[in-house]
């Protein structure tokens, strides 16, 4: 067999070839040869053959078959073999195949070599990659070399050693009695390869760092050595750019760092040392930077005296002002390390941080947003903001999410004013809107409810923003959502912050509409739109041009509109009268913690009837029933009742809204009985999630007698009472409604009034059937407010039907027990 | 120091230290994805990114790039200076060294690098006394070095003004 060709040779071959396609037939016919010359157990050309395998390997063929090669060249005696042994061995081997433990003999045997260099190669092989258990096996040997007094070997041992310990922390303790001497050498090899070892040692074992802080006394040496390095002067064979040993103070400076944290005594004997190097080091050069970098980072990381950290957080103003891109970099990181603990420190250097965003390399600018962000207060709010929406607007799309958030949340945190919010994130919504977050834009909509005064700008302004442009959908949908809530007052101009836009309803549902058949719209924007569309017909008169739109979508492909727009069909068909309840106006969302608003956005005028047949349809009192009431009672001194009719809250929800319970319906007094065609806005109004459960014990409280308030053809509804606490003004009545006859009273409904100076609320009966005889009854909880502690009056009206033929009757109530309005 | 890559501009390995316990496969992934990220950077960028959790430091010598991936706690700065110290290294061995040199004699490149780094930290901060390792590891061996310079054919022997005691070999 000829001799295989060298590795030069093949070297130049392969890249003669001019396809990948030729390289791949050099390198099979190559591999071939290779592979017999294995089998045939050549020595002599065996070195040869496994560095050819290498460079093909390195070009990306398999090479798994010059493993054991490898070995076997690692056992060979001469140094040449070894060396590509050893080579091969790094490069083919890893420590989850079994044979890389065929190394372990050879490499003990190598380590106790004669000559050094052989001992090197698997020194340096062991603390490549051993593994696990190849450390286990030859710890003692590299122990044992670390007390060489040989420093080639030493400070491979040392690193050899770091290995170790990274791979089986357990054998820790047994290189301690070694490290006892090592920082007394004077060979800079095995300075920086113990303090590397040293290092380790205290980062992963509290126990280490304690003993190396009292016993070694480690700080004073290491406090010396770098003293020594910067007062020296010129060395050869250290010298970096006019810096002795750069590599090494470096070092000595991050275990400085590991040993002064946290702990006062060690960070005082360093601050001299620190506040040297801080001042000393030239800075023309990376070295300089590197090693001042280094200083900053360990000044921040220590118990450090207030002087020094102004020291080292000028030096990074300074960075920010270096024409190094890498210097303005790192600088960034670190302030950004820094910024929550030196807070004030770092906002004097806010304008060079912000010119930062405008820097053409992205990591920079990230590092500069993040750290605008954190900077934002108070007091620089809408200069920061100017720069970081101008920043959005301009930069890569990769930031434009991130940064929107970010503007949210400063904005949320610090807004000066209502409408610089709504502005601001009118902007956001207009320049970056594609790129916001998903659970932005129910937050967004929870914040602009909040904002009462603000509702009709708002609206006005989305409304333009939707005619420019529609496709960035989360724009989209709070503008919608907008729209469908607030779109009277956009009709109605009412606009006080800028010049009110004249829109007529037609042209606002034509936008809507328009929404809906886009193909830019995503299904969630059409769902926001078409509810959008729904709670306008109740604030717009156009009904008939929305019913029309309802029922053309309720045979859409898409299942979700389909649904929405089926039972919105039969909200105008069947429900008519639950309409506008359903589809009031929001109420103020409080901001919770457990439910965030999205559950509240998503039920309102979203509560399907579909779910009702679980709770009974609740009695409602929509605004011409009221007027009936008005009418019948003569007029101004009674107020129509407004009752709560959203069955489907869940239960977690109705628990935190029971305290608003005690609060809204206090607050807003309704509006006088005024015009019939708006419902009353603002009511005490609540998401109530407690359906048929009535909310308070029928069992009365405090002892206030019960009474029947009416009794006539079969049947009797008597009142029990109790006071709601915390609030004594508020009386809790509880209806019992029972039936004596032979048969249901079924479609029951029971409304009631009371006068001007009250107010009433009334919540969801159990049932709208009366069982006949007695069977059971029907509870309703009417809570009424009488802040002036007048007279409790009532008159009620009952419906029903029975045997078919449908019952009125109307009643007043009277013989109210003086506790329940005292 | 996790690893460290040899690149030329077209994307082709030309050496790579790994010391972290990776497979064939997991290696070849990490280097064709961080050398397609590298690539696609712009001259005027930072030496710098954050790639995958991990800190890349880089940074491009005539037709070579040369990239290290860094622990969290590691100083950038320094890391550029070990690049460059590994730099000079290889160029006082090879004589004015360039993107061929380390083509052709990748295992010496190999060898100045263990010399130089071992376990991902620096062993030897002298640059004499790593050269001089090298030197006397070379000595030991059996088989006659020559230097492939440039044009890849074997213009000349070592030159041996640092060490006098090498023998000249006789040529082929």
């Amino acid at each position: 067999m000829p001799a295989p060709i060298r590795l030069r040779e093949l070297i130049r071959t392969i890249r003669t070839a001019r396809t990948q396609a030729e390289e791949r037939e050099m390198i099979q016919k190559e591999c071939a040869a290779i592979r017999s010359s294995f089998r045939e157990e050549d020595n002599t050309y065996r070195c040869r053959n496994v560095a050819k395998l290498l460079y093909m390997h390195m070009l990306g063929y398999p090479a798994h078959f010059g493993q054991l090669e490898c070995l076997k060249l690692i056992a060979s005696q001469k140094f040449t073999d070894k060396r590509i042994g050893y080579l091969g061995a790094m490069l083919l081997l890893d420590e989850r195949q079994d044979v890389h433990l065929l190394m372990t003999n050879c490499i003990k045997n190598d380590l106790n070599h004669s000559t050094q260099y052989v001992q090197g190669l698997a020194l340096c092989t062991l603390g490549c990659m051993g593994s696990s258990e190849m450390c286990r096996d030859l710890a003692g040997e590299v122990e044992k070399l670390l007390k060489t007094s040989n420093s080639y070997l030493r400070k491979k041992a040392a690193l050899c050693a770091v290995h170790v310990i990274r791979k089986v922390p357990e054998l820790m303790e047994m290189f301690l009695p070694a490290t006892k001497n090592l920082l007394s050498e004077k060979n800079h090899g095995v300075l920086h390869t113990s303090v590397v070892l040293l290092t380790e040692m205290c980062e992963r074992s509290p126990d280490m760092l304690a003993h190396f802080r009292k016993n070694e006394k480690l700080v004073p040496q290491l406090v010396r050595i770098l003293k020594n390095l910067i007062m020296s002067g010129y060395s050869p064979e250290h010298d970096v750019s006019g810096i002795s040993d750069p590599f090494l103070q470096v070092r000595i400076l991050r275990l400085l760092r590991i040993l002064g944290r946290s702990d006062d005594d060690s960070s005082e004997a360093m601050n001299d040392i620190l506040a040297q190097v801080a001042t000393n080091t030239e800075t023309s050069k990376n070295v300089g930077n590197a090693i001042l970098y280094e200083t900053v980072l360990t000044i921040m990381d220590i118990k450090s005296e207030s002087g020094l950290r102004v020291l080292a957080i000028n030096i990074l103003g300074r960075f920010l002002l270096n024409n190094d891109k890498n210097i303005r970099y790192v600088a960034l990181t670190s302030l950004l390390k820094t910024v929550q603990t030196d807070h004030n420190a770092v906002q004097r250097h806010r304008s060079t941080i912000v010119d930062c965003l405008k820097d053409l390399d992205v990591s920079i600018k990230r590092r500069a947003m993040e750290l605008s962000f954190a900077l934002v207060n108070g007091n620089n709010i809408r200069g920061m903001m100017k720069e970081l929406l101008y920043f959005l607007d301009s930069c890569d799309p990769e930031f434009k999410a991130d940064c929107a958030s970010g503007v949210f949340l400063a904005a949320e945190k610090y807004a000066p004013s209502k409408r610089w919010h709504i502005d601001t994130i009118m902007r956001v919504l207009t320049t970056a809107g594609s790129y916001v977050r998903d659970d932005s834009v129910p937050n967004l909509i929870q914040l602009i409810t909040n904002s009462v005064e603000m509702h009709a700008y708002t609206v006005q302004r989305l409304y333009k923003a939707l005619l420019d442009d529609i496709s960035q959908q989360p724009l989209v949908q709070v503008a919608s959502w907008c729209i469908g809530e607030y779109g009277d007052l956009l009709v109605s101009g009412q606009c006080e912050e800028e010049e009110p836009i004249q829109v007529t309803e037609d042209e606002v549902l034509d936008v809507l509409e328009g929404l809906l058949v886009s193909n830019l719209s995503t299904p969630v924007t059409r769902g926001y739109s078409l509810t959008a569309i729904m709670k306008l017909s109740t604030r717009f008169t156009s009904v008939n041009r929305i019913k029309k739109v309802v029922s053309i979508y309720g045979s859409s492909i898409d299942v979700e509109l389909q649904q929405r727009a089926v039972e919105y069909n039969a909200l105008f068909k069947k429900y008519d009268h639950m309409r506008p309840a359903l589809l009031e106006r929001m109420p103020i969302m409080e901001k919770s913690a457990s439910n965030g608003p999205t559950e509240i956005v998503q039920t309102n005028g979203e509560t399907e009837p579909s779910v009702e047949p679980k709770h009974p349809p609740p009695v409602t009192q929509p605004a011409n029933q009221a007027n009936d009431l008005l009418d019948l009672l003569g007029g101004n001194d009674v107020v129509p009742v407004i009752q709560t009719t959203m069955p489907t809250k869940p239960a977690s929800a109705g628990g935190e809204l029971l305290d608003l319970l005690g609060d809204l319906s206090l607050s807003g007094g309704p509006a006088p009985a005024p015009a019939p065609s708006v419902p009353t806005s603002q009511p005490p109004f609540l998401l109530d999630g407690l359906s048929s459960q009535p909310l308070f014990n029928d069992i009365a409280a405090a002892a206030i007698p019960p009474m029947t308030a009416y009794n006539k053809n079969g049947l009797k509804i008597d009142f029990t009472f109790e006071r709601a606490n915390p609030n004594p003004n508020i009386a809790v009545i509880t209806i019992h409604a029972s039936n004596s006859t032979e048969a249901d009273m079924t479609d029951f409904v029971f409304q009631a009034a009371v006068p001007k100076t009250f107010q009433l609320q009334l919540l969801s009966p159990s049932s709208n059937v009366v069982p006949a005889l007695n069977q059971g009854t029907v509870t309703q909880v009417i809570r009424v407010l009488n802040p002036q502690k007048q007279q409790l009056r009532m008159r009620i009206k009952l419906t029903y039907t029975l045997k078919g033929s449908p019952v009125q009757d109307l009643a007043e109530v009277n013989n109210f027990p003086p506790q329940s309005w005292q | 120091m996790q690893f460290m890559l040899l690149f030329s501009r077209q994307g082709k390995l030309r050496l790579q230290k790994w010391y972290v316990p990776l497979s064939d496969k997991e290696r070849k992934k990490i280097s064709r994805d961080l050398v397609q990220t590298i690539l696609a950077r712009k001259p005027k960028m930072c030496s710098f990114l954050e790639w995958r959790d991990l800190k890349i430091v880089y940074k491009r010598y005539a037709s070579l790039y040369f990239c290290c991936a860094v622990e969290d706690q590691d100083n950038e700065l320094i890391t550029l200076e070990i690049i460059h110290r590994y730099v000079e290294l290889l160029d006082k061995y090879f004589g004015s060294v360039c993107e061929l040199d380390i083509i052709f004699n990748f295992e010496k490149a190999y060898f100045i690098l263990d010399e130089f780094l071992l376990g991902g930290e620096a062993q030897e901060t002298s640059k004499k006394n790593v050269l001089k390792a090298i030197e006397q590891a070379d000595l030991l061996q059996e088989v006659r070095i020559f230097l492939y310079h440039q044009v890849a054919e074997p213009i000349r022997e070592i030159d041996c003004q640092l060490d006098s005691s090498w023998s000249r070999a006789a040529t082929k």
